[in-house]
């Protein structure tokens, strides 16, 4: 027999916990859901959208009467829940509907707070909650002309721009003086009053209500302390939301201003479980869908059994859902005693952008009319990056590191809709609006799945999020805290290499089974980081698993479009000489290779190799003397060179020298993602060394060493991590950097955005403050080296007739 | 009529991996799944005809190498939220490991 799962209320909380115990175990429970209005579930955050006129009711049913009948859930519409009987397990509706239950999860969300002045029972005088309200104020805006809104918080003022743009006059009145005080400081409230001016509302800062007047049992007025008096044909209250814990309170449920809850999502009755908007966690109650998302997740956990998954707060951060206002705002962006805050102001272009820095880290920050970057200050305030090495550019944003893909085209409100957002797939702003509308996105990985937009290089990601948050406004739950290494567990990159150190992990089933993954074999994402990290952590002892690989790195080549494969011979510091070049072309001959074409690593790359061509062509280059350069994996590249003091007449090292000792020192060696070595003889830097993962710049008095550097998507120039007088003080730095990196940056994350994860000081810290690390880094390098330095090419073009390369059968017709 | 052959045997496919057949309607994708079921599919993805060969199998889906497009082995179903099907064909693990493969004409 299924048990019996009993939910109270039908809103977005109640349903995005139904919906993620279906993903678990879609069988598991017998689902009655009790629903108090007369609709289904729908996204109550994009109330705002259609009081404005720009959606209706129907654009925002998030399940409609066919979800609940295809997953047998029985709804209880338009019925109130009167009664919890926790001794009989039971629960009662106002209709006479009496249902038992083996788990109940109560999630009767929130109401307006009406303030108690005198005439606030009057006919016209209402929340912003639900569909009933939005209703009420729509004909009012065809019958009335005047509309009062209280409340000049985030829900006031839309409320207030809607109900102007269905025609009414709309005065906004707030208790302080400053606008959306808990969300923004005295400058950014009065640039946004400022613009809502100019869009038509008043305000009228500094009052209190002291009476609502009226005839004939119908607002018409509202009177202030001061002794004025605004006309209204409705008034609408905005002041607050109170968690509905009423039924709650009389089942003798523990409460305070909501419904107590642990990390769990359980309440004092282990029986009985809550959620969103109505309960209390750690003392916090929250008003905004992110935080609930997380929660149904964790809940669902628990309800199915599972019982791993913590729910450990939200940090929360806002946008308004106002057309034509660009608006961000996150953490604490008043300041502390000890705060410093980073101003960037320009009245004429209305942008003000404010960072509040606590010991070196963001812990707030408040964006108004340039917003693009609010993500990225949002993940380093979470992530709580050091951010004293970019301090001074922080403020000009990410993309002022380099952008390529959508130039500047940062502001994502005056984007026509035909505008191309990613440009690796042609997916345009209205496509990817247009599905978050329809097809109920909220994450950013449901906008890649759905429009693949941000899917490849993820060079638009910061646009694809500001498009969410902007559609969404506070629904949009960005990427969460504690991300999921894939979707296979609920462990980060960190937790799982933790893990796989302190149990002694060697195998990725072994990880499977330790770590309890969801899915039996992994997936695509999983697999090649999980190998990446057993072979990097044990390397001679982890067994290196190919299937594992991607198809590049298990075939030694580059895959391209046609299916043919690309080889790339490996040119020690890319220097060559005429029998090497001549046998790459008896080579090209032989095999009818389409293309040769020299690449940026200054190697030579032959296109248009069939996979049963490649064993062959593989030992013909090795009897010329190459081995496999590697083009193709997340390991060392290229090191690139200049000709330096040997010829060139500005030169003051023997770079070409240099990079060869390093190129020879650091091939085959496996690391998150692909790395890049350059040396450059002198400060004209020919190698282009400062966009290199490892950058070496001689000058005269030795060499500067500089790390981080990308010349891809995001263009990075590198920092500089010390300076160092001999060759082989190069190669211990460069062996030490290299380690670090292999050992704790996540899988897939180039040098550039590691270093800015986990700061420049860091780095230096231990690879140039603390010598015996860096000589212990080094060493554990050169043994890992040891095994590593072996020419895959040579293993496999020993074998040209196995099934990898050739077909089983060829059947002929 | 539909025609049998004998490609091979099991122990030619890596586990969670792949091998080609020539045959006379296109190339074909054997798998072979960590539970030694063995399916063939039209080594062609639909999507941008990437060879799935040469894809990640991860219980009984193989991701496409080009755009991680996921195809179901069983039924040759292409994963939501893409759309689309592959052919596939009949194929048997004998008690011995030999792979037969059956051809419709």
């Amino acid at each position: 027999m299924k048990k019996k799962l009993v939910c109270i209320g039908n809103g977005m909380a109640g349903m995005r916990t139904v919906e993620e115990i279906l993903k678990l175990e879609p069988d598991m429970y017998e689902i009655s859901v009790f629903g108090e209005e007369p609709h289904e579930n729908y996204n109550r955050i994009l109330l705002s959208p259609v009081l404005a006129g720009e959606k209706t009711i129907d654009d925002i049913i998030l399940n409609s009467a066919e979800w609940y009948t295809e997953n047998n859930i029985t709804l209880y519409k338009n019925e109130k829940v009167v009664e919890i009987d926790r001794i009989r397990n039971q629960v009662k509706g106002e209709n006479g509907t009496v249902l038992d239950y083996d788990r109940l999860l109560v999630a009767t969300g929130s109401t307006a707070f009406i303030i108690p002045v005198p005439g606030h029972q009057l006919e016209g005088v209402i929340g912003f909650r639900d569909i009933k309200d939005v209703n009420t104020m729509l004909s009012a805006a065809k019958t009335g002309k005047n509309a009062v809104v209280i409340g000049g918080g985030l829900l006031g003022l839309e409320a207030a721009n809607g109900l102007r743009k269905q025609g009414m006059s709309v005065t906004v009145v707030h208790l302080l003086d400053t606008l959306m005080e808990r969300q923004l400081d005295k400058t950014a409230a009065s640039l946004l009053k400022r613009s809502l001016e100019d869009t038509g509302l008043n305000f009228k800062m500094e009052a209190q209500t002291e009476e609502i007047l009226g005839t004939d049992g119908k607002v018409s007025a509202v009177k202030f302390k001061d002794g004025s008096t605004v006309d209204a044909d409705l008034v609408v209250m905005a002041v607050g939301i109170r968690p509905n814990i009423n039924l709650a309170q009389q089942a003798g449920l523990q409460c305070e201003r909501g419904i107590l809850v642990d990390d769990t999502l359980q309440t004092y009755d282990p029986k009985i479980y809550a959620i969103g908007e109505c309960v209390q966690h750690r003392g916090q109650v929250y008003g905004l869908v992110a935080p609930l998302f997380e929660q149904a997740k964790v809940c669902a956990n628990h309800l199915v059994d599972l019982g791993y998954s913590r729910y450990e707060g939200s940090v929360t951060s806002t946008k308004l859902k106002v057309t034509g206002i660009d608006l961000f705002s996150a953490g604490n962006f008043t300041g502390t005693d000890n705060s410093e805050d980073i101003i960037f102001q320009d009245p004429s272009i209305g942008v003000y952008k404010k960072l509040v820095i606590e010991d070196d880290k963001i812990i707030g920050a408040v964006l108004y009319g340039a917003t693009l970057d609010g993500s990225w200050y949002f993940q380093l305030m979470r992530d709580e990056t050091d951010i004293s090495a970019m301090r001074d550019k922080l403020l000009f944003g990410q993309a002022h590191l380099g952008d390529s893909g959508h130039g500047d085209e940062d502001h994502i409100l005056t984007m026509p809709d035909d505008a191309e957002v990613c440009g690796c797939n042609g997916v345009c702003k209205g496509d990817i609006v247009d599905a978050i509308v329809k097809k109920n996105l909220f994450t950013l990985d449901d906008v890649r799945a759905h429009t693949k937009a941000s899917n490849s290089c993820g060079s638009c990601t910061a646009l694809v999020e500001q498009l969410l948050a902007s559609t969404l406004g506070n629904d949009y739950s960005a990427s969460p805290a504690h991300k999921p290494l894939c979707k296979c567990t609920d462990l980060t990159h960190d937790e799982v290499k933790d893990a796989i150190i302190e149990k002694k992990l060697t195998s990725i089933h072994d990880v499977f089974e330790a770590l309890d993954w969801k899915t039996p074999d992994g997936c695509a994402t999983c697999r090649p980081a999980l190998n990446y990290y057993l072979i990097s952590t044990f390397p001679n002892v982890a067994e290196d698993d190919s299937q594992s690989r991607f198809i590049n790195e298990r075939a030694h080549g580059n895959i391209q479009k046609d299916g043919t494969y690309s080889v790339v011979p490996r040119m020690w510091g890319g220097v060559t000489n005429p029998a090497e070049l001549r046998a790459i072309a008896d080579v090209a001959d032989k095999y009818d290779v389409k293309l040769v074409k020299v690449t940026g690593g200054q190697r030579l790359d032959l296109f248009g190799l069939t996979k049963e061509q490649l064993p062959h062509i593989w030992a013909d280059l090795n009897k010329a003397g190459f081995v496999s350069g590697h083009a193709y994996g997340k390991a060392l590249r290229t090191v690139k060179t200049c000709v330096g003091s040997e010829w060139c007449r500005f030169g003051t090292q023997d770079s070409t020298g240099m990079g060869i000792k390093l190129e020879k020192m650091t091939w085959g060696s496996w690391t998150p993602h692909k790395f890049k070595i350059a040396v450059s003889g002198c400060p004209r830097n020919c190698a282009e060394a400062t966009i290199k993962d490892f950058g070496v710049v001689a000058v005269d008095s030795g060499w500067e060493l500089h790390v981080g550097g990308n010349g891809g998507i995001k263009v990075r120039v590198t920092d500089l991590l010390c300076k160092v007088t001999t060759e082989e003080e190069v190669q211990e730095y460069c062996g030490a950097f290299m380690q670090l990196y292999r050992e704790q940056a996540h899988y897939l994350e180039r040098t550039a955005p590691w270093i800015e994860r986990v700061g420049l000081k860091y780095v230096q810290e231990i690879i140039v403050d603390d010598a015996e690390e860096r000589k212990a880094l080094y060493e554990r390098f050169l043994a890992s080296q040891e095994i590593s330095q072996i020419d895959p090419w040579a293993e496999l073009a020993k074998k040209p007739e196995s099934p990898q390369f050739k077909p089983l059968k060829r059947i002929e017709a | 009529m539909s025609q049998q052959f004998t490609i091979g045997t099991l122990n030619d496919i890596p586990q969670m991996g792949a091998t080609t057949v020539e045959t006379p309607n296109g190339r074909y994708a054997i798998f072979r799944t960590r539970n030694d079921d063995v399916f063939a599919l039209r080594d062609q993805c639909p999507h941008k005809q990437g060879p799935l060969s040469q894809g990640i199998v991860a219980g009984n889906i193989v991701i496409c190498p080009l755009h991680n497009w996921r195809i179901d082995l069983t039924s040759g179903k292409v994963q939501a939220p893409d759309s689309g099907c592959v052919n596939t064909l009949p194929i048997e693990a004998q008690a011995d490991g030999t792979l037969i493969l059956t051809l419709a004409d």
